[in-house]
């Protein structure tokens, strides 16, 4: 397909790899925030193709993951009702409550549905007026327009029985918060291509000159990725700590100023609770106060806080990029796609998941030699 | 989840504003697309697509930029192999 598979082209990554080497005098820690990055990187093992004093590690930025507990509980608990039709994205439907998940909801005969997009959602509110169509209303800046979309169309069309299950998360919040902690790792990022898509990356300057770290703005294919990292390394090698821009062909300056509007037309920034993480102030989305009659839990009762459940999840760690999926003690035997404990394995994006799907059980690339 | 795919806009509907919609193309699959958010796009223009809405348009004129980074690289790196040859004559 035109546009992606330019940029898989095995030789120029390979010339990529050789420019980063020569580039590289010293060990240098990157970490991609992006769950669709850190996918393509595991998949097409770019970071074995990276010096060996090049670390990159696994961001927060997967919001199947990040979604606190008691959201999926409370999600279950409005599908489990008999007048509800519940739409989510697939991924959601596997992520573990405190003692189900939407999928268990599903089996035992509610009506819960897998949708494309939030349009589809409201196609079917619009369809079946007797029934209450909620949407789990989950991502980051790439997806909040979409959602966005659906509720004003729904206020406007008076669409009265269409509700969203609101949890949306900002990167730039997250980023701070990875950086302000004692445990941080992180010299240099690159920032999710797609959420800048949609945001522009004004807002990436002030953390760049607080916290002394280049960001560079990257896409999702495996050149882009290279690309990023060749520019994240050499302002690091250079001292420079800018914001710069990889993914040119579809991130502008300013990012996409229509889709900004309907945002915040409909949503307004509220503290969110980060799953494995904790609190974060000013780290999500809510409904405005005009669009609050389409607000799931002001109409089925707000979600209320249960601990994060004692398992052996070290979800915390891995997205904070503190630990590797594969330093997890339950990684591969006790945890897997199959029987997940945590967020992570769950989703394609999860960093767990593609670890495991494409370096097996033991989350470790095979050592150079050996056969298979 | 931020999966977002280039297609190409092979019609765009009647409704205007924030009910614009298209067919887009993704490697000869077409899809009804939400075009609100790319009031610019046109039809032949290609289109970043993330659940049911084109985000961005593609600039054809930046997409070859991660191969011309690296042929300039590559002549920089020349030049500088190049200089520290004749200094060292």
């Amino acid at each position: 397909m035109k546009y992606i598979d330019e940029y898989r082209d095995g030789e120029t990554a390979r010339q990529y790899a050789l420019a980063i080497a020569r580039l590289t005098t010293r060990p240098w820690t990157i970490m991609e925030v992006c769950g669709g990055q850190t996918h393509a990187i595991v998949k097409f093992g770019i970071d074995q193709l990276l010096p060996p004093e090049i670390t990159l590690i696994h961001g927060p930025g997967c919001p199947v993951c990040v979604t606190p507990v008691e959201l999926i509980d409370k999600a279950v608990e409005i599908a489990e009702r008999p007048e509800v039709i519940f739409c989510s994205f697939g991924d959601m439907l596997r992520v573990p409550g405190t003692e189900k998940d939407l999928f268990m909801v599903k089996a035992a005969g509610g009506d819960v549905r897998m949708v494309y997009s939030p349009l589809d959602a409201l196609k079917i509110a619009r369809e079946t007026p007797e029934k209450q169509v909620v949407f789990f209303a989950v991502g980051f800046e790439t997806t909040a327009p979409a959602n966005a979309m659906a509720v004003y169309q729904a206020h406007h069309q008076g669409i009265e029985n269409f509700s969203l299950l609101v949890s949306h998360v900002l990167v730039p919040p997250a980023m701070e918060a990875i950086l302000s902690s004692p445990l941080n790792r992180v010299q240099g990022f690159l920032a999710a291509g797609h959420v800048c898509v949609v945001m522009g990356y004004a807002e990436y300057e002030p953390i760049a000159r607080r916290y002394r770290v280049p960001i560079v703005v990257t896409g999702f294919e495996p050149l882009d990725i290279l690309q990023g990292v060749y520019m994240c390394v050499k302002q690091l090698e250079e001292g420079r700590t800018d914001v710069e821009n990889q993914y040119t062909r579809s991130v502008r300056p300013e990012g996409n100023q229509a889709a900004q509007q309907l945002m915040r037309e409909v949503f307004r920034v509220v503290p969110r609770r980060w799953r494995g993480v904790g609190d974060i102030a000013r780290s999500g989305l809510g409904l405005a106060d005009a669009y609050a009659h389409h607000d799931a839990e002001r109409r089925f009762g707000a979600a209320t806080h249960t601990a994060e459940d004692a398992s052996e999840c070290i979800s915390g760690l891995v997205l904070q990029g503190v630990k590797k999926p594969h330093e997890c003690p339950a990684f591969g035997t006790r945890c897997t796609p199959e029987h997940p404990i945590g967020a992570p394995m769950v989703s394609s994006e999860g960093a767990c998941a593609a670890y495991y799907r494409y370096r097996g059980a033991y989350g470790a690339v095979p050592a150079a030699g050996t056969s298979g | 989840m931020c999966l977002a795919v280039p297609g190409k806009i092979l019609s765009i509907g009647e409704p205007e504003g924030l009910w614009r919609t298209g067919r887009v193309s993704f490697g000869g699959i077409v899809k009804d697309v939400n075009l609100a958010y790319v009031p610019e796009a046109a039809i032949g223009d290609y289109v970043i697509v993330h659940v049911g809405f084109a985000i961005s348009r593609l600039d054809e004129a930046e997409a070859n930029r991660v191969f011309d980074y690296l042929h300039e690289m590559g002549e920089l790196a020349e030049l500088n192999v190049g200089s520290a040859v004749e200094d060292r004559v």
